[in-house]
């Protein structure tokens, strides 16, 4: 699960109303080498909530030194734009789980695949 | 025509008419300073003879190239690599049975591009790594990307992705694509520098947090017929184990995901995520005879912009449905229009293959076999699954089915016309035991 997922989760857990972000329990993390692509990473970066990445980033470790608030130029700046690439696209966790902030449930991630499916009498 | 799958060429018109006198005229009114740029001296050119529904001799054709010699071409011939192209184009109408001795009509012009038909070929089922009993059809696809909007650093998402044709497709225009699955988890070599991540979820129960997400989403959804609509949950009052911990491989147990709630669930899910001026392509499955337009479900924040049919069988069809992402404005009042009855839509299809009341549907089913056995209909083919010939046995089995004869001919037909060429899909052995199965059904 690359940190962009991450970004875009929240809790499904019936009843749960504050259900993001998700808490991230890594066992093992994994860098990859994704291609960098400037365009795409100024484009998903308005869509993010971005304390969540850099808290997610931070919490695994590959923090660098991504600031608390975003960049005003960010579209512009291509250094912080690796930097936010390297965070959002390369960090990926292999092994570990992701926890319900409000309701503490566990959803395990395997071979970097989360999976977010609920037990039936949990729906 | 970077992007058309649709069509083939785009060419200059130079010159057209009925017949080649008509052509010739026509040529010669065209202005001559149109034309200079592309004969000068220092030029190298070929003319190409298409034909429609007919195939020329070479003689032929260099007869057609000699016969042109009236338009002042100075360059010289090149046919491995010229600077312009120019064509003839020679129809000669539709119907294979008919062909007439002159063309109908013919045209003359520069070639400018050629469309993306190559990549229905190269991106055919037949070629994957993985398929499913509903991949979907290249051209389709490429065709859904384009309505999509599919462009460049777009994030595209499938919630109902099976082996990923759509957006197999989609990647070929270069956007991002997240998928999510509920069952099978694949390795898709094809887009595998395009390709975000993934992860098991329901699709009836949306993960994603409440944000314009993405910029197109695009889906097949399950019919039911093919491959059945389940979501997570059950009727039955629960067990949990004992000490209150699933294994970790327990697969939660489903229930039936009636298809209206899956298109209320989809149409909600892309109000919420797709950015403004976003585009959700899918297709809806329909009972012909019961069809309206007031059935397509619609919502406040997305504008219908296309929706037009597929005929799958003589009473059932899918709607290809596009629309665009209007305001955000009415988010808070959801009103859907009813798609009643398409919870209905499996039993539908299976009873009306079976039932055939009048005498003129008899008939037009006989003849619709014959067609099968003679080899000119083709299209039957993808319709009788061995999954779909698997469901009508249990009928059989389950004493809800007692038209044995009529469901078993058209198997027995179609196993021997098909046996001389099996497609990609066909799994003859499934088909053979239907034949069994007849057998002993006759016996009894």
């Amino acid at each position: 699960m690359k940190l962009l997922t991450h970004n875009m989760l929240t809790s499904h857990v019936k009843g749960v109303t504050k259900g993001y972000p998700l808490l991230i329990k890594a066992t093992e993390v994994k860098l990859n080498d994704v291609e960098f692509n400037p365009q795409f990473v100024s484009r998903m970066i308005p869509k993010l909530e971005w304390s969540a990445l850099v808290h997610a980033a931070e919490e695994l470790g590959h923090r660098q030194d991504l600031p608390d608030d975003l960049l005003p130029d960010y579209d512009t700046n291509e250094e912080f734009l690796k930097k936010v690439h390297r965070a959002l696209l390369e960090v990926e966790v292999m092994e570990g789980c992701l926890k319900c902030p409000e309701s503490g449930r566990e959803f395990p991630i395997s071979r970097g695949i989360p999976n977010m499916l609920l037990n039936e009498d949990e729906v | 025509m970077t992007r058309s799958v649709c069509a083939k060429s785009a060419f200059e018109l130079w010159g057209h008419g009925r017949t080649h006198n008509e052509l010739k005229t026509s040529l010669l009114s065209y202005p001559a300073e149109n034309m200079s740029p592309f004969m000068q001296p220092d030029s190298t050119y070929r003319i190409n003879v298409y034909t429609f529904n007919k195939t020329l001799e070479f003689a032929e054709r260099i007869k057609r190239i000699d016969d042109m010699e009236y338009l002042p071409f100075e360059g010289t011939v090149s046919l491995k690599n010229p600077q312009h192209v120019f064509c003839l184009l020679e129809d000669y109408g539709t119907d294979p049975n008919n062909i007439p001795e002159n063309p109908d009509y013919v045209y003359f012009g520069r070639w400018i591009a050629d469309g993306q038909r190559e990549l229905i070929r190269s991106h055919s089922v037949k070629n994957r790594h993985f398929i499913g009993n509903t991949s979907m059809d290249a051209g389709l696809s490429f065709i859904m990307a384009n309505h999509a909007k599919v462009k460049q650093h777009d994030v595209v998402f499938d919630p109902f992705v099976g082996t990923g044709s759509l957006l197999v497709a989609c990647s070929q225009f270069g956007p991002m694509c997240v998928e999510q699955t509920s069952i099978t988890i694949l390795f898709m070599a094809e887009v595998e520098k395009l390709y975000l991540d993934v992860m098991v979820s329901d699709a009836s129960k949306p993960v994603w947090r409440k944000t314009p997400l993405f910029d197109a989403i695009i889906t097949d959804p399950p019919y039911g017929i093919r491959e059945s609509t389940r979501r997570t949950g059950s009727h039955k009052d629960i067990l949990k184990p004992c000490d209150g911990v699933y294994a970790e491989s327990h697969v939660p147990v489903s229930q039936a995901y009636h298809l209206s709630d899956i298109f209320k669930d989809l149409l909600s899910f892309s109000a919420h995520h797709l950015v403004l001026g976003g585009r959700l392509v899918y297709w809806l499955p329909v009972y012909r005879p019961d069809y309206s337009e007031e059935i397509v479900p619609l919502h406040p924040c997305l504008q219908l912009l296309s929706n037009c049919e597929q005929v799958l069988s003589s009473h059932t069809s899918r709607r290809y449905t596009l629309s665009g992402m209007d305001n955000q404005a009415h988010l808070l009042d959801p009103r859907f229009s009813p798609y009643e009855g398409h919870n209905a839509f499996r039993e539908k299809y299976f009873s009306g293959l079976n039932k055939r009341s009048n005498k003129e549907d008899t008939q037009s089913e006989k003849a619709l076999w014959m067609r099968v056995y003679e080899g000119q209909e083709t299209r039957l083919m993808q319709l009788i699954t061995p999954v779909l010939v698997k469901a009508l046995w249990m009928r059989v089995y389950e004493g809800q089915e007692t038209r044995l004869m009529q469901l078993i001919t058209p198997v027995l037909v179609v196993h021997s016309a098909a046996s001389d060429r099996p497609g990609p899909l066909w799994d003859g052995s499934m088909v053979r035991s239907c034949y069994c199965g007849w057998m002993s059904v006759t016996l009894r």
